[in-house]
């Protein structure tokens, strides 16, 4: 131990005796002391309120804010770029950056770097919050993320990653934007334990990356909780997806991915649970689905999937689809509708379930209907179709439908 | 008047059939609330239980009660009393302890089961669907003539307004569902205080499944606070429009 001590200490020492910490403050230019920096140095920021924008960081410096020293980009400029590798930026806080549909104008900007770390820092009412391009192994943990976008067209994303690989996106909290987080061309990532709230469009928004996860995250009230499209290899584990409402507001959104996972999420509240389309080979086990308008649709494009060992409670309607044609196996899930019996008491049902409901395919053709939804006539209707099924799709079902609620 | 409300309150609470009626619905509570340990769906049978039964009970039972009552009528009407004041204190006794019936049945399993909004929403709509139906007995007691016809009438009411509405709407949905027909689907729900109750409990229970459909139907008037103040609105003018017809009617009729 004390040889490992002193070999430690002899690889540091020269770091420790060429590395200086250079102070600034509000009235000399934080450029010039960055400037100066050599690679290794400190740049410590006294509190205060910077009208200083467009700085660019090109050494491999650790730059601290002292008490959030304000850096204001008076709603016309861009404020950090961050084009060196190895730069670590905390406890400063960015806000105001101009907008513009020339350039993505953003707080922070990390330019062809690697091993960046951004954290503790306050990034507010930016059109891009931490725009990441072309990076590799950087690091953006515990920040605070805040904007009021309002409509798509105008707002910028959160956290903006683009043809990236081996990220990790951890413990922010990201609200108001476009998308609270985006990943374009981003592989080998990890999103893990954020809060997107009150995003536009999507709370996490994924195009073309691959070999992805985002786990133990809360998505709430955005457009959409998020949307994995054109993706392969995304794992998703433990997020609670909660309040989207809206007709076009899903959980998460499943467009032309395959190979995935979903476990262990929580679905409560949306208008609907989880969507899939043109989705291929994703295993969906051990998730929750409670209080959903619809706690599934899966389209008829959708193929080899596994529905199987998850809880639908309370959902308004359990599963949508929009054709006969279902080429998913579903097994082993608790339907809380469900009224068969289990003569054998092995736990699992001996009649299939039948998750489409007939009123949700009548309301789908006629959305007036659903104004008689829960009356007694549609029950009425909705018995007679269990007892002679005629409408609603029967190779989609739950052949051994559980008995009991499983505990997750 | 309170004197008689009194009365015809105190008469009532002692009355069998109100007793009955009371443990109908607390052992439906209870059993269908500690089924499944509290969640939504114990909710939802009982949803159904109140749109089915309050309707049919409160009118038959308020119209038998009113005839029954024929003779104590005539003889206060003897009195040096109001015409009017004596019909409102029958009626208010007769809700009164209908709504004290199903607030002591339902409402008491509800609050100690599962305290949710959307269960006070239930007692809520509820208690108000028992004063529509009383008025409605009110107003079957005071058309008709005699006893056998009063008692059809209010069979034929309940039902109608429970079972065969919805019947009709649907059908009316299905035939017209090419035209934009959301306006007048709103307008014709106010025309059943049944539908109208279970409007109230939609808006509680599902409104992200209603969030999901476009239109106009679903953006303005259920996706929003409107459709609870419409249906709240509407439910009101039922209680009160009979209830002002049975007095009407009353205050000319030769006894």
């Amino acid at each position: 131990m004390t040889l490992f001590r002193s070999i430690l200490l002899l690889l540091l020492l020269p770091m420790g005796l060429s590395a200086t910490v250079i102070r600034t403050g509000p009235g000399s230019l934080l450029q010039h002391a960055l400037d100066r920096a050599r690679p290794g140095d400190t740049v410590i920021v006294a509190p205060g309120h910077y009208l200083q924008h467009e700085i660019v960081i090109r050494t491999p410096i650790t730059l601290i804010g002292e008490n959030f020293p304000v850096f204001d980009g008076e709603n016309k400029y861009q404020l950090f770029v961050i084009a060196a590798s190895g730069v670590c930026m905390q406890g400063i806080t960015v806000q105001n950056t101009g907008r513009s549909s020339m350039i993505d104008m953003a707080g922070i900007r990390l330019q062809n770097a690697a091993r960046v770390r951004v954290s503790n820092c306050k990034v507010l009412n930016t059109t891009y919050g931490i725009y990441l391009q072309n990076s590799k192994y950087c690091v953006i943990e515990n920040n605070e993320i805040r904007s009021s976008a309002t409509d798509e067209l105008q707002a910028g994303n959160g956290v903006h990653a683009w043809k990236s690989d081996s990220l990790l996106i951890r413990d922010n909290n990201i609200s108001g934007h476009r998308d609270g987080i985006y990943f374009e061309f981003v592989t080998g990532s990890a999103i893990i334990g954020n809060v997107s709230t009150n995003n536009v469009r999507y709370g996490l928004h994924f195009m073309f990356s691959h070999n992805d996860g985002y786990s133990r995250n809360t998505f709430r009230h955005n457009g959409a909780g998020v949307a994995v499209m054109y993706s392969k290899k995304v794992i998703m584990t433990g997020n609670t997806f909660s309040e989207h409402w809206g007709d076009a507001s899903y959980g998460i959104l499943l467009k032309d991915i395959s190979d995935s996972r979903i476990e262990h999420n929580t679905f409560a509240r949306n208008t609907m649970g989880v969507y899939m389309e043109g989705s291929s080979r994703i295993h969906i086990a051990r998730n929750t689905f409670s209080a959903n308008g619809w706690a599934m649709r899966v389209q008829a494009s959708c193929e080899g999937n596994t529905i199987e060992t998850n809880n639908f409670l309370d959902n308004s309607f359990d599963v949508a689809t929009n054709g006969t044609l279902m080429l998913n196996a579903w097994r082993n899930n608790y339907w809380d509708k469900y009224e068969g019996y289990d003569l054998d008491r092995d736990g699992t049902g001996d009649v299939p379930y039948h998750p489409v409901s007939v009123y949700s395919i009548l309301s789908e053709r006629i959305p007036s209907t659903m104004i008689l939804y829960r009356s007694f006539l549609t029950n009425i209707v909705d018995q007679a179709e269990k007892i002679m099924p005629s409408i609603i799709p029967d190779q989609l079902r739950d052949d051994s439908p559980q008995t009991k609620k499983w505990k997750l | 008047m309170r004197t008689v409300s009194k009365y015809v309150f105190l008469d009532l609470l002692k009355n069998r059939s109100i007793l009955v009626y009371t443990a109908v619905l607390a052992v439906l509570s209870f059993t269908l609330l500690g089924l499944d340990g509290g969640s939504a769906k114990g909710l939802l049978s009982l949803l159904n239980i109140t749109l089915l039964f309050v309707p049919v009970i409160t009118t038959l039972f308020s119209a038998i009660y009113f005839f029954n009552s024929l003779e104590f009528i005539e003889l206060l009407l003897s009195q040096p009393v109001k015409r009017t004041r004596i019909l409102l204190s029958e009626y208010g006794g007769m809700a009164l302890s209908l709504s004290a019936a199903f607030v002591v049945g339902v409402g008491f399993p509800l609050t100690v089961m599962l305290p949710v909004t959307a269960s006070f929403v239930l007692i809520i709509t509820g208690v108000l669907l028992t004063f529509i139906f009383t008025s409605l007995g009110l107003l079957i007691f005071v058309l008709s003539r005699d006893k056998t016809r009063g008692i059809g009438a209010a069979i034929i009411v309940s039902l109608f307004f429970t079972l065969l509405f919805d019947g009709l709407m649907m059908a009316f949905i299905f035939t017209f569902s090419d035209y934009p027909i959301d306006r007048a689907v709103v307008a014709m729900v106010g025309l059943n205080p049944v539908d109208l109750a279970r409007i109230l409990m939609l808006l509680q229970l599902d409104v992200a499944v209603l969030m999901g459909y476009s239109g106009a139907l679903f953006k303005e008037f259920l996706g929003s606070s409107t459709g609870s103040l419409y249906a709240v609105g509407c439910l009101g003018l039922w209680t009160v429009v009979p209830l002002w017809l049975a007095l009407r009617i009353f205050r000319r009729k030769d006894l």
